[in-house]
C-alpha cells in the first residue's frame, strides 16, 4: 500500500496522540519517585458513575481480594422524595458484577463508590498498638502486614467501614490506592478501567493536576465531615442521603 | 457470609471483629480492679468490717489478673507479635498501653501487696513444711526471713502506700479499658465520656460481688460461720455502688434518648430487637434492678440471717450475670448495627473455635482454679493457719 502525503497528514496527528499516551503510560521507575512531591487523594464524579463494577473487580483482580471482603465497593441509593435521612441502599456483592434492575418506583437512584478515605486525620492510625498502620509522607494510608497485629482495633475506629482482616495473612488490610502503581507513575486499577472517569486519581500537591480546578468549579463533598478526618477523597455531586 | 444481615451493612461489617473473648477480657479485669478496692476498703479506709475479706480479695484479684491478657493472646490474628507493643508502642494508641497498664498492676501493685501481706507467713511456711513445699515458700521468700517487729512495721507501711497507690491503679486500669471503647469516635454505641466511669462503678460492683460470693462460698465449704457483720457490709458497699453505677448508666441512657441524634434511630431499633434479651431482660431487669432491689430490701427491712444470706447469694449471682451482660452488650452490641445506620448484622459464636463458646468456657474457669491453687499455696483464712508456727500469732 502506498502512503501519499494525505495518508501521512492523516497518521501523523493519531500517531503524535499515540505516542503521548505511550509516554504518559511510560512507568516512572520507583527510585525516582519523590514522596515529598506528592500528595495523593482521589476524585469521584457521581454522576459519571453507571454501577458497572468494573472498578471492584479490576481491585481484586490487581489487589488479590480475598473473596467476599472490599476494598473498594459501589453502593447504589434509593431516596424517596424528601425523605433524604432514609434511604434505601444495596451493594450486592459489593456492586461487584453491577447491580439488577432497581424494584423501587419513583424517587431517585445513584450510585457511591467508596473506599479509604485516605484521611489525613485518619482514626484508624491513631488506634494502632504498634503503628503497624501508618500515613504514608505522600498521603497514602498502608498497613505494614509484616508487623500488624491483627488486634482489629483500626477496623473498628475506621468510620467509613474500609477495613477487614485478611483471612489468609491474618492482618488488617485496605485500599493501598494501589501504591504499587502510583509510585511508578500509574494510575490506580480502578480508576484505569472506569469507563466513564468516574473515578480519577488526585495529586493535590500538583499544581497542574486537574483536580484543582475541579475542587474550584463543582459542588464537593467529603463522607461524614462531623468525623473531622480530614479525608482525601472528594465526591462530587454528593447526595445529603450518603452516608 | 452475608446471612444474617437486615437492611444495609457496609460490605467489611457484616462480619464481627471482636467476639466473647473480647466480653471476657473487660469482665475479667473488672473482677480484678473490683475485687482489689474492696480490699482497700479495709487496708486504707480501715473499714475493719471487711477484714475477713482482705486476702481472699487480694488473690481473687491476682487470680483474675493471670487470665485476664489470655482471651487477648489468643483473639490476636498474630499473637506471637504481641510483644511488639512492649517495644514499640504507638503513643498515640489508647491500647498501645495495655502492657505498661497491666504490668504495672501486676506487679507493683497487685503481687508486691501480697507478698509483702504474706510474707511473714511465707517466711513461716519456709520453715514449717518439708519437701517441694518448702522450696517454694524459701523462693517465695526472695531470701528475706526477717520477720522481726520492726522488719513487719516497714512491711505494713509500704503495704499501706502500696494500697494507696493501688487504688488509682485499679482505676486507672479498668478506667482505661472503658476508654478503649469509649474514645472510638467512629462507633455512636461506645463513643461517650462516661464509659470509662461506667467501667469503673461496674468493676466495683462485678468486683465486691464476686469477692461477697466466695467469701460466703469458701466458709461454707471450710465449715465455719459466715461473719454476718462482715457480709452485711460488703453487701451494703455493693447496694451503694450499685446505685452509682446504675446512676450512671440511666444517664447515659437518658441522654441519648433525649439527644436522639444521627445514630437514636438504628441503637433504639437495635436495642428493642437483637439486643432485647441481653440489654433489656437480662442486664437491666434482672442483673440490675433486680438486684438493687433486693439489696434494698436488706437494707430496709428486718430480716433474719438465713433470709440475708440467701439474698445476698441470689443478688450476687444476678449482679455478675448482669455485669457479664453489660460487658457482653457494650462489646458484641457495637458491632451489630452497621456505621451507615441503615441495617444490622448477627453474632454467631462458634463453639470449638479458637474464639468459641468452649474457650470462653475454659477462660472463665481458669481463674478459679488458679485461685484455688493460690489458696492453698498462701491460705487466706487466719483462724486455721496450717503453716503457723506454734505459738505464733496469726498475722490478720
Amino acid at each position: 500500500m502506498k502512503i501519499t502525503r494525505r495518508h501521512m497528514l492523516l497518521l501523523l496527528p493519531a500517531a503524535a496522540i499515540a505516542w503521548e499516551y505511550v509516554r504518559a503510560g511510560t512507568p516512572e521507575t520507583s527510585p525516582n519517585y519523590q514522596l515529598s512531591e506528592h500528595w495523593w487523594g482521589m476524585l469521584i464524579d457521581l454522576p459519571k458513575c453507571i454501577g458497572c463494577g468494573n472498578c471492584v473487580r479490576a481491585c481484586q483482580a490487581e489487589n488479590d481480594v480475598p473473596e467476599g471482603y472490599f476494598r473498594t465497593w459501589v453502593e447504589r441509593y434509593h431516596v424517596t422524595d424528601y425523605d433524604i435521612e432514609d434511604p434505601h441502599v444495596d451493594s450486592p456483592d459489593g456492586g461487584k458484577k453491577g447491580f439488577p434492575p432497581s424494584k423501587e418506583a419513583g424517587g431517585k437512584n445513584f450510585f457511591v463508590p467508596k473506599l479509604c478515605n485516605h484521611c489525613a486525620d485518619s482514626p484508624c492510625t491513631q488506634v494502632c498498638p504498634v503503628g503497624a498502620t501508618f500515613i504514608s509522607p505522600d498521603g497514602v494510608v498502608l498497613v505494614d502486614k509484616t508487623y500488624c497485629l491483627g488486634c482489629r482495633y483500626c477496623v473498628q475506629a475506621c468510620p467509613y467501614g474500609c477495613r477487614f482482616i485478611n483471612p489468609q495473612t491474618m492482618t488488617a488490610e485496605k485500599c493501598t490506592l494501589c501504591y504499587h502503581r502510583i509510585t511508578k507513575g500509574l494510575i490506580t486499577a480502578c480508576c484505569e478501567v472506569c469507563p466513564t472517569g468516574a473515578r480519577q486519581l488526585a495529586d493535590l500537591k500538583n499544581p497542574h493536576d486537574p483536580i484543582h480546578e475541579f475542587l474550584k468549579t463543582h459542588n464537593v463533598q467529603i463522607l461524614k465531615p462531623s468525623m473531622a478526618t480530614h479525608a482525601k477523597v472528594f465526591y462530587n455531586d454528593l447526595d445529603g442521603s450518603v452516608r | 457470609m452475608m446471612s444474617g444481615v437486615e437492611g444495609f451493612m457496609y460490605p467489611n461489617e457484616v462480619e464481627l471483629q471482636w467476639s466473647v473473648l473480647i466480653v471476657l477480657y473487660p469482665f475479667l479485669t473488672g473482677l480484678v480492679a473490683g475485687a482489689f478496692i474492696l480490699a482497700s476498703l479495709e487496708r486504707v479506709f480501715q473499714v475493719q468490717e471487711v477484714k475477713p475479706t482482705y486476702r481472699l480479695a487480694l488473690l481473687t484479684a491476682l487470680a483474675f489478673l493471670m487470665v485476664a491478657p489470655l482471651p487477648l493472646q489468643l483473639h490476636l490474628g498474630h499473637p506471637e507479635r504481641s510483644y511488639e507493643m512492649y517495644l514499640t508502642p504507638h503513643k498515640t494508641s489508647a491500647m498501645a498501653m495495655f502492657g505498661f497498664v497491666y504490668l504495672w498492676y501486676l506487679m507493683a501493685v497487685l503481687v508486691f501487696e501480697i507478698w509483702l501481706d504474706y510474707r511473714r507467713d511465707i517466711v513461716l511456711l519456709s520453715q514449717s513444711t518439708t519437701g517441694w513445699k518448702r522450696l517454694i515458700y524459701r523462693l517465695m521468700t526472695l531470701g528475706s526471713s526477717n520477720i522481726s517487729e520492726h522488719a513487719l512495721e516497714i512491711d505494713d507501711r509500704v503495704g499501706w502506700i502500696i494500697t494507696l497507690i493501688g487504688i488509682p491503679s485499679a482505676f486507672l486500669l479498668h478506667g482505661y479499658v472503658g476508654f478503649i471503647f469509649g474514645s472510638v469516635k467512629a462507633n455512636p454505641w461506645w463513643s461517650s465520656p462516661l464509659m470509662p466511669v461506667v467501667f469503673i462503678f461496674s468493676a466495683m460492683v462485678s468486683g465486691i460481688a464476686a469477692v461477697m460470693l466466695l467469701y460466703m462460698l469458701s466458709t461454707w465449704f471450710r465449715k465455719q460461720t459466715i461473719d454476718m457483720r462482715c457480709v452485711d457490709t460488703v453487701a451494703r458497699y455493693l447496694f451503694y455502688t450499685f446505685i452509682i453505677d446504675f446512676g450512671l448508666e440511666m444517664l447515659d441512657l437518658v441522654h441519648r434518648i433525649y439527644e436522639s441524634d444521627e445514630s437514636f434511630r438504628s441503637l433504639d431499633f437495635m436495642v428493642h430487637t437483637k439486643l432485647y434479651m441481653s440489654h433489656i431482660v437480662v442486664q437491666i431487669i434482672l442483673g440490675t434492678v433486680a438486684p438493687i432491689t433486693l439489696l434494698a430490701l436488706t437494707q430496709v427491712l428486718r430480716l433474719g440471717e438465713i433470709a440475708r444470706k440467701r439474698i445476698y447469694a441470689l443478688a450476687g449471682c444476678l449482679t455478675l450475670v448482669g455485669i457479664f451482660a453489660m460487658r457482653w452488650n457494650v462489646v458484641i452490641g457495637g458491632q451489630l448495627f452497621s456505621k451507615s445506620f441503615l441495617g444490622y448484622t448477627t453474632y454467631k459464636m462458634g463453639l470449638i473455635t479458637r474464639e468459641g463458646l468452649l474457650v470462653a468456657v475454659a477462660l472463665t474457669i481458669l481463674p478459679f482454679l488458679i485461685l484455688w491453687v493460690l489458696v492453698k499455696l498462701l491460705p487466706p483464712w487466719p483462724e486455721k493457719n496450717p503453716g503457723s508456727l506454734p505459738g505464733t500469732a496469726p498475722a490478720h
